[in-house]
Formats: structure tokens, C-alpha cells, sequence
């Protein structure tokens, strides 16, 4: 029964003179990328299966007449492939400006998403404005989906379909999916219904993250467009349940504006929940408690911290002297980090000697 | 969990149990997702047809509280059919002989009279999980809140054991754990059995280091668990009390009685970020600083360990609890609390703990060290019991255990099960989430109930019911659904208005005083609306 998972043969390959190994199943745009050759893709979600869709990650392969996509070629043993000649690099560029033509939006704020500034990049890399193929455009924005989390501004959408993707091979959930076809594409729910009105929508926020054009937007992340502070990230762990999913905090100066799902987390790699999304606020919402409270007959009054603490380590002290160690409970928390419970359990064993300390785990 | 959460992906069987993973580990479920649209199978026991349910290859809707007869059942097919890993429990394991003598009497029929699930489909899920070359156990407080949780968890350890399904990838008895440091405050110390790294406090040995190490003599006897604790506060026999971080009103079982106990006390100390429904009872209330204004260290449900960042500053005057705690301390003469960081703390905590001797600050930063963690330069131990289990002899034990009724069954007057849970977008008692937006989705709690009972008990969906037990009552808005079976209703405690809590806590687990939240004998009536939300 102990059986060992085999692991794949290792063959070799040239990729841009150079030679490269690689595994069975391994595809050519997974090895550029391991080399740090910068093969652009719009369609490319490494957690999701290749698709082949945008054809910006096409390469040279030799033997062969026509450029194919990386993404979606197995590599085969002594392949020589070259992912950066002129003719590449040109066709590259007309596949943007022709992308480009129909989502002519230059400024889509970084608020939106995770991936919301790689149309964005490929629009510098390639020096292109759209012009070139101006007329015709698709996607139409959900402007009547007023949902307070999920900005569905389909103008800006390209058909890379990798929200469809994210949400059916990454959540599993199918909630959305594309109707017609060319210029009148349009990604949709059943029945075209608003998110919210989807029974299989859990607004976990992955297609917004995964969006390459920001045609799906943090809206909650977005109303801090206006506040004029570099956009910051500093990694963290979510605050919700025991899966512990890596997540950046994006802050604006002292204003905590959004979550957005680490890709590098070891517990998600990238995939996040509506809690973990979205549900953020209570950190500067308004009820927080800002000052001590004291006890004064029946109501608790404000006070300083030396008013509070004095207050506190009196009554500690006065249980102990009236009514020894065996006077005083300490209830830690699963919520806190562990040097909130460390410091609790040693201030019960420490100062009274005993055991008496618990958390909330059996309730 | 004995695995990794990447180990999720890779099971040809899933065995998921007491578990309602899609809302309340939604990124875990999303692996599982992915194993089984690779192709692996999954059986699914609970008494809701959860979402989960519905992508199983066997569904066990098994009546609450009854896992135990579900799993003997299981185990008394995988004994019959010849499908004990032999050599893995000849060299694992102790007990086998005893404990399939004990199996041949419950057979799936049993089994079925019991639990209400048709033997058919218990022999189909033994044969499935009995069968599998990686077979993963997955549970959540749909095992551990029962008077027999104790006896569940050790029910799926024997199923895990006698197919040799531990200690490898993919396989394993894998708890969820619930909040996103519960792991970490058992980590730390927060128990009334164990030091930091659940070194016992009986032990003699321990209780020297720590006495020695935090300048007092600690006496080498378990502290009481909280509900205990509570009980004395009630009895008036407790003079004071500090919570940190937990609305104890809300979440605890039989609200009236929590409420009492801490009312009694001469002494009540609240550290949170909001003015909770348990603050109110309080003598002093002091401001925490909040997830993304404080450092410090979580650990995950697979024992990584992960540091969290402030990213903005506190509100107002709030402080990291060590920080408070420490003030207290110091105030009262305590020695040993002069930290100045979050780091200090922990390298402390590191230092006096064997799992996590090879950690320090920075390596937490890393996010990649699962503990046992047990010297520098060790990589960590994402799995578990790869080669012996953490028994004196290093074998894993059979545990004959029996079927044992609810504390609390139905009857005529109380003729409905109630089980309590939670909803996708809402976190326990609702600090955070209540104040995050999420009542765009949940504005309020409603009770699942079967819509043939809807009809048969005369209520309207959408309107009003009123629910008693023997310590309580609520009014709660009827919402009709068939995710629960007849003669079974759920809703979660999320809702301070809705306080279901009133009803639970019939009984609690001998061993691990945890409460039986999953059980609880209801009668439901036809109310006209909420008189007084409370």
C-alpha cells in the first residue's frame, strides 16, 4: 500500500541558445519562466490550466513553420526554441495594439486588483495607444450590479476568461461564464442575474484578483481612490479561521483600504475567502474602543491607562490577598497572536502560581 | 492536522465528517474541490446536506450526535472485508486483537438503527475508505462539540489506524482548526494542563523549569478548565477574572448561567477591541490593538508558523495585550514582564518550548516551519507520525469505545434536534464581521428548517417561530430549506439578537469539558414576530 509517487523523468532542451532541463509535463512557458525570460501572457494564471487564449506567449520553435503558445506546448526532449526573435516580438505587439484598440482606458487605478496592471505594462512595453485598430468594441460594463464588493466594469474586459477559470478550477464554484461570441462576448452569471442573486457566487473575490485589465474591481478597495498616499503592502495572515491564508494589508498613509490573497502563501497560494476578502473594516471602524473604561456604580466611564491599569492590578491583587492564588481566571484568546497568550499564562503562573488559565477552544 | 493543507490535494478518498467546509474553511475546500474533480472520491457524513454533500460520491446523513455508532459500523465492514493494513499495524500499532473483537458485534444494521443512515451506504463507505491507497480524514466541531467528542476523535484515529492511513501524504486525521490562533493559544501556554509547547504541568520536571524560569513556585497540579471556572464564578466561590479577546455571553453554552457567573465575580478584567456584549460585565475594559495595527506571531490548523504585521497605526489609544498585560503585571510586582517588542515575547515563548526551539522571530517571518520544530537548522515537521506516534512506546492505541446517547435526547416535549454552526459570512459572534459590511449578505439569523416541517408544524417561511429548550427560548424567523432533514433545525450563534446560546449546554465531554453545542432538544412553536429582541 505504501506506495512511493514516482517522480518524472528529467530530459534537456535549448531555449534561446541556451540548454535547459526540465520534467515530463512541464510546458514551454513554465520553463521561460523559470529562466526569467519575459514571455507576456494575458490569459496565464499559473494555478489554473493553460488555455492558450490571448496567443501573447507564442515562441519559435524550430522544425516547425508557424509560432505556437508556450502555454499550451508540452516540452519535448532536444526542442530548440526561441521565445524573443523580431517576428515574435512583432506579432507580440499587434495582438496588444489589437487588445488595446477595444479597452482604450488608459488609467485603471491599482486599487482594482492584483492583476489589474498587466494590460496596463504590456501597453508601455509595447509603446502602443490603441489607435491603430480603433472602432469596434466588446464587454459591457454591469453598471445595474451596485454590490458593495465587486466592481463589474466589463468595458475593460479582454475574453481571457480567466475569471471564469479562477472560480471553476480554483473555488470550484461555476458561478460565472462567458455568452456569445467575438465582439459581443460577454462574461455573465446565470441567467445574467446580479452576483449577489447567483446561488453559486460566493464573493470570495478570486476573479477580481486574477482580472488582468481591472474590468472586475475591489470596490471596496476602490473607494480610496481619492486619498493621495502611495499604496502600500505588508504581509500578514488573515484574522479569520485556522487555514491561516497569507494576505497582504494594502494601506493608503494610516487608512487600511483592502486584503489581497498572497499568491506565495504556503495555506492558500493565492486563493482567499469573502471573509478574508472583504471583511476588513472592523479595524477602524468607528465602535472600537479607543480609551480604558472604568467600572463607576453601573456604567463604565473613560479613563486613562494609569487610572485603568492601577484599577485592574488592585483588584487582581486584592482577590489574591482575601482569597489566594485559587481567586483569579485568565481566559486567553484564539483570536490574539501568541505573545497576547503567552504573557497571559505567564501572568497567571507567574503571580499566582497556578494553572488556572484557559482559551476558547471548547466553546 | 497530521498533514499539510497541501496534502489535501492528493487523498484518492476523502473522508470528511462533522465538517461544513465550504463555509467554514472555504480556502481548505477549495483543494478538496480540486482532488475531486482530479478524480479522487469523497464520502461526506453530517446530518445537513452541506455543499460538500453534495459533490460526495457517499453521503452519510447521519441523525446528530450518533458518529460513534456511524464509525463502528465502518469499522466492523473494513474488519470484515479483510481490509486491515496488516504489516503498518503489526509495526504501529497496540490493541488490534481487542479491538476487533470489539467491532464484530456492530455491524452496519446496528449501525443504521442507531444513526439512521442505511447500512448499504455505511458498507459503501467503508469499502471506499478501507480501500484506499491515501485515505485523508477531515473533522471539524461536528466531532469535537459532543459529551463523546473525545470518544469521535478516538472512533476516526481507529478507522485511520487499521487502514494504515497515517503518516503518509495525502492521509491522515486532519481536525480544522477553528479560529485563526486557536492552535497558537494552545501553543503558548494558554491551558490549564500544559506549559507552552504542551509540556504537562503534572509533570514534576516541568513544573521546576517554569518555576525556576518565572521566579514563583507554580504548583504542579492542572488548573480547572474555563467552564469550571464559570461554574465557580457562579457558585461565588471565583474572585476575579481576565478575558482576553473571547465574548464569552455570546458564545458560550447557557448564556443565563454565563452571564450569572461573571455578574458574581468581585473582579472582571476585559481586554478587546470593542465594547462587547461580555465587556459590559467588566470592572475595567482596556482597548487592544487589532489584527493589522499589532505583530505577532499564528499558527495555523498544519502547525505553521506565520508572523502577522501591523500595517496601520492602533485607534486612539489602543495597545498590544502583551503590552497591557505586562503593565498589570509590573503593577503588581510580577517579575519577568520587561519586554519591549512582540519579538521579545516570542523569543521567550520559543525559548522555553521544545517544539519551537528551533524558532525564533525572523524564522517566523519565513512562514514555512510547521512545528515540531524541535532544534536550530531543523526544516520543520509538516507531517506527522511518519514513524512513530507521541505515545510512551510510540504506537499508535486501538480505543475500544461505545456508543453513548446525546446528554440530552428528544422527547415528547422537546421533539426537535437542534444543531448549531456557522454561515460563510459571518465569524462567530460577529465583532469583526458584523462591523465588515457582511450584513449585505446575512442581515439576521434565521432557523434551517425542513420545509415539510414547515408545514406540518404550522409555521410560515419567512415568518416567525419561537424555540424552547429546558434553560431558554428565542425567537428566531423561520427560513425554509431542505439542507436539513426533517425533525432537525440549524442556525448559528453569530447573532447576539438571536441568542441561541440560551438553549445549548446540556453536557460536556468528560475529558475535554468541551460543550455539546451540536445537540440540543428544541420544541418549536408559531410565533407572531420578535416581541422583544433582546
Amino acid at each position: 500500500m505504501n506506495k512511493p509517487i514516482e517522480e518524472p523523468a528529467v530530459h534537456t532542451l535549448t531555449m534561446d541558445g541556451q540548454e535547459v532541463t526540465f520534467h515530463d509535463g512541464e510546458t514551454l512557458y513554465e520553463i521561460s519562466r523559470r529562466r526569467g525570460a519575459e514571455v507576456p501572457t494575458l490569459c496565464y494564471d499559473d494555478r489554473l490550466d493553460p488555455f492558450g487564449g490571448c496567443r501573447l506567449c507564442v515562441v519559435q520553435i524550430e522544425g516547425m513553420r508557424n509560432p505556437v503558445a508556450s502555454c499550451t506546448t508540452m516540452a519535448t526532449p532536444d526542442m530548440v526554441v526561441h521565445t524573443r526573435t523580431d517576428a515574435i516580438e512583432r506579432h507580440r505587439k499587434t495582438l496588444v495594439e489589437m487588445v488595446v484598440s477595444e479597452n482604450p482606458a488608459a488609467n485603471i487605478d491599482t486599487l482594482r486588483g492584483s492583476a489589474s496592471q498587466e494590460l496596463t505594462q504590456l501597453r508601455t512595453r509595447y509603446g502602443v495607444d490603441g489607435t491603430r485598430f480603433a472602432g469596434k468594441t466588446s464587454g459591457t460594463s454591469k453598471k445595474d450590479d451596485t454590490n458593495p464588493f465587486i466592481f463589474r466594469d466589463y468595458d475593460q474586459c479582454i475574453s481571457c476568461y480567466r475569471c471564469v477559470r479562477v472560480c471553476a478550477e480554483q473555488e470550484g464554484d461555476y458561478a460565472i461564464s462567458v455568452m456569445n461570441r467575438g465582439f459581443a462576448t460577454q462574461i455573465t452569471t446565470e441567467f445574467d442575474l446580479r452576483l449577489e442573486d447567483s446561488a453559486a457566487c460566493t464573493f470570495c473575490g478570486q476573479c477580481v484578483q486574477t482580472c488582468p485589465t481591472g474590468a472586475l474591481g475591489d470596490a471596496k478597495a476602490m473607494r480610496a481612490e481619492t486619498i493621495d498616499a502611495p499604496l502600500k503592502a505588508t504581509r500578514s495572515v488573515c484574522p479569520y479561521c485556522g487555514v491561516g491564508c497569507s494576505v497582504d494589508l494594502m494601506s493608503k498613509g494610516d487608512k487600511l483600504v483592502g486584503i489581497r490573497p498572497a499568491r506565495d502563501g504556503g495555506a492558500n497560494e493565492g486563493a482567499l475567502c469573502v471573509k478574508g476578502q472583504f471583511a476588513f473594516d472592523f479595524v477602524q471602524h468607528p465602535e472600537r474602543l479607543r480609551t480604558p473604561l472604568v467600572r463607576d456604580g453601573d456604567t463604565l466611564r473613560e479613563a486613562t491607562w494609569d487610572e485603568a491599569l492601577d484599577r485592574a492590578a488592585a483588584g487582581f491583587e486584592k482577590a489574591r490577598r482575601e482569597h489566594g492564588t485559587h481567586s483569579t481566571y485568565a481566559v486567553a484568546s484564539g483570536r490574539a497572536p501568541h505573545e497576547s497568550t503567552y504573557a497571559l499564562q505567564k501572568f497567571i503562573r507567574a503571580g499566582f502560581g497556578t494553572n488556572w488559565i484557559d482559551n476558547c477552544s471548547r466553546a | 492536522m497530521s498533514n499539510p493543507l497541501r496534502d489535501m490535494e492528493k487523498p484518492d478518498v476523502i473522508f470528511a465528517i462533522g465538517t461544513n467546509m465550504t463555509e467554514c474553511h472555504p480556502v481548505a475546500a477549495t483543494r478538496l474541490k480540486k482532488a475531486v474533480r482530479r478524480g479522487a472520491k469523497m464520502i461526506v457524513a453530517d446530518p445537513r446536506r452541506i455543499t460538500l454533500a453534495e459533490m460526495a460520491d457517499v453521503y452519510l446523513p447521519l441523525r446528530v450526535g450518533t458518529d460513534v455508532a456511524l464509525l463502528l459500523g465502518m469499522a466492523h465492514v473494513i474488519a470484515r472485508e479483510g481490509l486491515v493494513d496488516e504489516s503498518f499495524v503489526a509495526a504501529r500499532t497496540e490493541n488490534i486483537e481487542a479491538f476487533l473483537e470489539h467491532v464484530r458485534q456492530f455491524d452496519p444494521d446496528w449501525a443504521e438503527s442507531i444513526c439512521g443512515v442505511p447500512a448499504a451506504d455505511i458498507e459503501k463507505a467503508a469499502l471506499l475508505y478501507g480501500r484506499a491507497e491515501r485515505g485523508a480524514i477531515y473533522y471539524t466541531l461536528g466531532i469535537t462539540e459532543h459529551i463523546c467528542g473525545v470518544d469521535n476523535v478516538q472512533s476516526l484515529s481507529n478507522l485511520a489506524l487499521m487502514t494504515g492511513n497515517v503518516g503518509r501524504e495525502g492521509t491522515g486525521i486532519n481536525p480544522m482548526r477553528g479560529q485563526n490562533n486557536i492552535q497558537g493559544a494552545g501553543d503558548a501556554g494558554g491551558l490549564p494542563n500544559n506549559f507552552v509547547g504542551f509540556q504537562p504541568v503534572t509533570d514534576p520536571a516541568n513544573a521546576a523549569r517554569f518555576s525556576e524560569a518565572y521566579g514563583r513556585e507554580i504548583e504542579p497540579i492542572k488548573g480547572i478548565t474555563k467552564v469550571r471556572a464559570l461554574e465557580r464564578a457562579a457558585d461565588g466561590e471565583l474572585a476575579a477574572m481576565i478575558i482576553c479577546g473571547e465574548n464569552t455571553v455570546v458564545s458560550d453554552p447557557d448564556r443565563h448561567h454565563c452571564e450569572k457567573a461573571l455578574s458574581k465575580l468581585d473582579h472582571l478584567v476585559v481586554i478587546d477591541l470593542f465594547r462587547t456584549e461580555t465587556a459590559e460585565f467588566a470592572d475595567v475594559v482596556l482597548p487592544a490593538s487589532a489584527w493589522a495595527e499589532t505583530d505577532g506571531v499564528f499558527t495555523n490548523t498544519e502547525r505553521r508558523i506565520q508572523r502577522v504585521r501591523a500595517a496601520v497605526p492602533p485607534q486612539g489609544e489602543a495597545k498590544p495585550e502583551w503590552w497591557i498585560i505586562g503593565q498589570i503585571a509590573k503593577r503588581m510586582d510580577i517579575p519577568g514582564f520587561d519586554w519591549s517588542s512582540a519579538a521579545d515575547v516570542f523569543n521567550e515563548l520559543c525559548s522555553l518550548s521544545p517544539i519551537y526551539a528551533g524558532v525564533d522571530w525572523d524564522k517566523a517571518g519565513e512562514a514555512k516551519y510547521h512545528w515540531p520544530v524541535p532544534e536550530k537548522g531543523h526544516p520543520g515537521t509538516p507531517r506527522l507520525h511518519e514513524d512513530e506516534f507521541p505515545s510512551a512506546n510510540g504506537k499508535g492505541k486501538f480505543m475500544l469505545v461505545g456508543y453513548r446517547d446525546p446528554a440530552e435526547v428528544v422527547s415528547e416535549e422537546f421533539p426537535v434536534w437542534l444543531t448549531t454552526g456557522r454561515r460563510l459570512q459571518h465569524y462567530h459572534t460577529r465583532t469583526m464581521t458584523g462591523r465588515a459590511g457582511m450584513h449585505y449578505f446575512v442581515p439576521e439569523e434565521t432557523l434551517e428548517v425542513h420545509p415539510d416541517d414547515v408545514s406540518a408544524w404550522g409555521l410560515t417561511d419567512g415568518g416567525w417561530c419561537r424555540m424552547s429548550g429546558t434553560r431558554g427560548s428565542v425567537e428566531i424567523r423561520v427560513e425554509a430549506n431542505d439542507r436539513s432533514p426533517r425533525g432537525t433545525v440549524f442556525c448559528s450563534f453569530s447573532f447576539g439578537d438571536t441568542p441561541v446560546n440560551l438553549l445549548t449546554g446540556a453536557g460536556y465531554d468528560p475529558i475535554t469539558d468541551t460543550a455539546e453545542l451540536k445537540v440540543c432538544p428544541v420544541k418549536i412553536e408559531p410565533a407572531a414576530a420578535r416581541a422583544n429582541p433582546s
